[in-house]
């Protein structure tokens, strides 16, 4: 594992993606490792595609989404709540840390609060990793251990 | 009346049949096979009440059987109300057992439904449920005065033998305050139509509402046709009071009486008190026959309750 | 419809680590439309398997695959049949009779449930179903104006409600239960029907249930 971590931001078209092409804008610089894929809406987000971008090698996954009554589609960044909390139980369930996975609601305007969550986001993922990987270590040296 | 006009010769069908006012009361087997346990309790309630309920897995908890624990009673001089529910045991098992109960010299029976297994000591349990209070009820009086079981085969031995069928004194329960409010005075006479000879109610704490209900009971003319003993219990504490309001399904305690408990000195002595004044009130009600104290593992407490309700001594019957 | 519900994922993630293929085998109507065990339920559990063995090191291929029902012969089509002996163990998603079927039509494969069959019931809205039918072999639903009590009281009481009815729920579960004879006296009053709950309803004769055996229905004129 590198020290870079995959993270994945899944943004809608109406608020998160339009914040972090004005972070780029506001020349705000936030994580080069977040990969975004743009969302007609943060209610698109399924908890399979959640679980499909861990299986392809993501660290972390984060979806950004319109405000409480900001979403232009009514209520779909209020389902994507809904799944992005079942998401986490899925998670927990096969021993990734809920933790990995993280919804964030930013406005279109808010570009460099994109930014600061982006940053946030991939500090955590950063020590998530740090931490996995000690305790893969530690694992490693009782096994050798126990092995002499 | 004479002994040949009497369905099952009971102490306390003769008591009610000739009129006078009963009194029973109710005595919880141990959650044990603790002979000594009964004994004790039945020595309180001796020569104080007409007949004893012996409840059956009361609150679906495991407890000595009614009637072993009936048997047991009865031999230390009391008259048992075995209660029987249907949650346990289908129609076999329950003709069955009110067969042997009958044989050991058990002559009334209390017929319910029986409490949900989720609030026993069991909650994992299967329930049964094969018949209900009603369809129990029907089932004994067709033992009785048609001497068949559920089946429809006659209660012998064989062809040739001679019917030997179990007289039960038929009891129920009647909850005049759970929902559907309306429901409950149909419920009553769907038990009388299926031919229960006594009710015992559920304990009563709001003497308004229960009012109510025996008022459709008269207008319906039910009193008549069966005889009702009105339930009492007296209250322990104000947390006992409040445990029951907010925790038995269908049970009002009115603010009145929490207040009277939280005002006494000695809430248990309040408590006593009430009881007393409702089973005075209940005595001069148009239809009330008697008097069912629950007095829930308290049992010493029930011979001074019915003393200064001036129901002792009770009747000798023959 | 038959309404089930996923087992928990380390139930079912212990089924799968016993085998180096699994197929995870989805079905097509009734735990499709309760989203248990669907095309799209397929999907996850596949993934979460996949992602569970990542984490613990184990090796186990999944595939996925989803037929229209798993109690029709019919749908065991040449490509599902594949896949089954393509696999070392089938994961149903089928309810109960989906997963005997699927060992009944493939008597070689080894078919695990993942699954917990519930009950026959309705979408009562969308992610919440409730029971309706006890599949009891004599439907008297014309008795009490078409509320169930042997499905929806928790004694199955015939004869009216017990005391433990109040302000219309059940006692067993009175933030999610209605009491079924509070439902009953309300319909059966509406309908100006009250007179009929005086009558006294008799024992049920249960043979037609489950006491009576396992059950078959046959039809000799629509046999082929």
């Amino acid at each position: 594992m590198t020290d870079e971590p995959n993270i994945i931001a899944f943004c809608c078209h109406y608020c998160a993606f339009t914040a972090a092409d004005l972070a780029g804008t506001m020349r705000r610089q936030y994580p080069t490792n977040i990969r975004i894929v743009r969302l007609p809406c943060s209610g698109k987000v399924d908890v399979n595609l959640i679980l499909q971008a861990f299986l392809d090698g993501a660290d972390g996954v984060m979806v950004g989404a319109c405000e409480p009554g900001g979403c232009h589609f009514i209520q779909g960044n209020l389902r994507a709540r809904k799944r992005v909390d079942y998401a986490k139980r899925l998670l927990a369930e096969v021993g990734i840390s809920p933790e990995r996975l993280e919804m964030y609601y930013i406005a279109a305007s808010q570009g460099p609060l994109f930014a600061q969550r982006a940053t946030e986001f991939t500090e955590r993922i950063k020590q998530l990793n740090a931490e996995a990987a000690a305790q893969a270590e530690e694992v490693a040296q009782e096994a050798s251990g126990e092995a002499t | 009346m004479s002994e040949e006009a009497l369905k099952s010769g009971s102490r306390l069908e003769k008591v009610l049949t000739s009129g006078q006012f009963a009194v029973t009361a109710e005595l919880g087997p141990p959650k044990s096979a603790d002979v000594e346990a009964i004994k004790q309790k039945a020595g309180y309630l001796n020569g104080v009440v007409d007949a004893v309920n012996i409840t059956d897995n009361q609150t679906a908890i495991v407890r000595m059987s009614s009637i072993g624990a009936g048997v047991l009673a009865r031999e230390a001089g009391l008259e048992p109300v075995v209660q029987v529910t249907c949650r346990d045991r289908n129609r076999l098992a329950i003709q069955s057992d009110l067969l042997g109960a009958y044989a050991l010299g058990i002559r009334n029976v209390l017929c319910l439904t029986g409490d949900h297994q989720c609030f026993g000591n069991h909650p994992a349990s299967r329930n049964v449920f094969d018949v209900d209070s009603i369809q129990l009820i029907q089932m004994l009086k067709d033992m009785r005065d048609d001497k068949v079981f559920a089946s429809g085969e006659e209660i012998r031995n064989t062809k040739k033998a001679p019917i030997v069928e179990p007289r039960f004194f038929i009891g129920a329960a009647a909850n005049p305050f759970g929902d559907p409010f309306a429901f409950r005075v149909i419920r009553l006479a769907k038990k009388v139509k299926a031919g229960v000879d006594f009710i015992q109610t559920q304990c009563i704490y709001d003497m308004d509402r229960f009012k109510q209900w025996m008022e459709a009971v008269r207008n319906r003319g039910l009193h008549d046709e069966v005889f009702i003993l009105a339930g009492v219990t007296p209250l322990k504490s104000v947390r006992m009071a409040e445990y029951m309001r907010d925790n038995v399904a269908g049970l009002t305690v009115p603010e009145h009486l929490i207040e009277r408990l939280a005002k006494a000195e000695v809430p248990r002595d309040e408590g006593e008190k009430i009881a007393v004044e409702q089973m005075q009130e209940l005595r001069e009600m148009p239809g009330i026959s008697g008097i069912h104290i629950m007095a829930i593992e308290a049992e010493k407490s029930v011979a001074g309750l019915v003393e200064k309700a001036g129901l002792l001594p009770r009747p000798q019957v023959a | 419809m038959i309404v089930a519900e996923r087992k928990p994922f380390d139930e079912v993630y212990d089924f799968a680590r016993r085998h180096a293929k699994v197929l995870v085998l989805g079905c097509g109507t009734c735990v499709t439309v309760c989203m248990a065990g669907g095309e799209k339920e397929v999907g996850i559990l596949a993934n979460q398997i996949r992602l569970a063995a990542r984490e613990r090191h184990d090796t186990i291929e999944v595939a996925e695959h989803t037929i229209e029902r798993q109690c029709d012969r019919e749908f065991f089509d040449e490509a599902v049949s594949r896949k089954i002996h393509e696999a070392d163990a089938v994961i149903s998603m089928g309810c109960g009779v989906g997963v005997q079927y699927c060992v009944e039509c493939f008597t070689e494969a080894i078919v695990y449930p993942a699954l917990n069959t519930k009950f026959f019931g309705a979408t009562i809205e969308q992610g919440e179903w409730a029971e309706r039918c006890g599949g009891c072999g004599e439907c008297r639903l014309d008795l009490f104006g078409g509320v169930c009590p042997v499905a929806r009281c928790s004694k199955h009481l015939l004869n009216g409600p017990c005391g433990g009815s109040s302000d219309g729920k059940c006692e067993v579960d009175p933030e999610n239960t209605d009491c079924a004879w509070q439902l009953i006296y309300d319909r059966m009053e509406r309908l100006g029907r009250l007179e009929e709950l005086e009558d006294v309803i008799p024992a049920k004769d249960w043979r037609s249930d489950r006491d009576g055996g396992p059950r078959k229905v046959t039809r000799e004129d629509v046999k082929l």
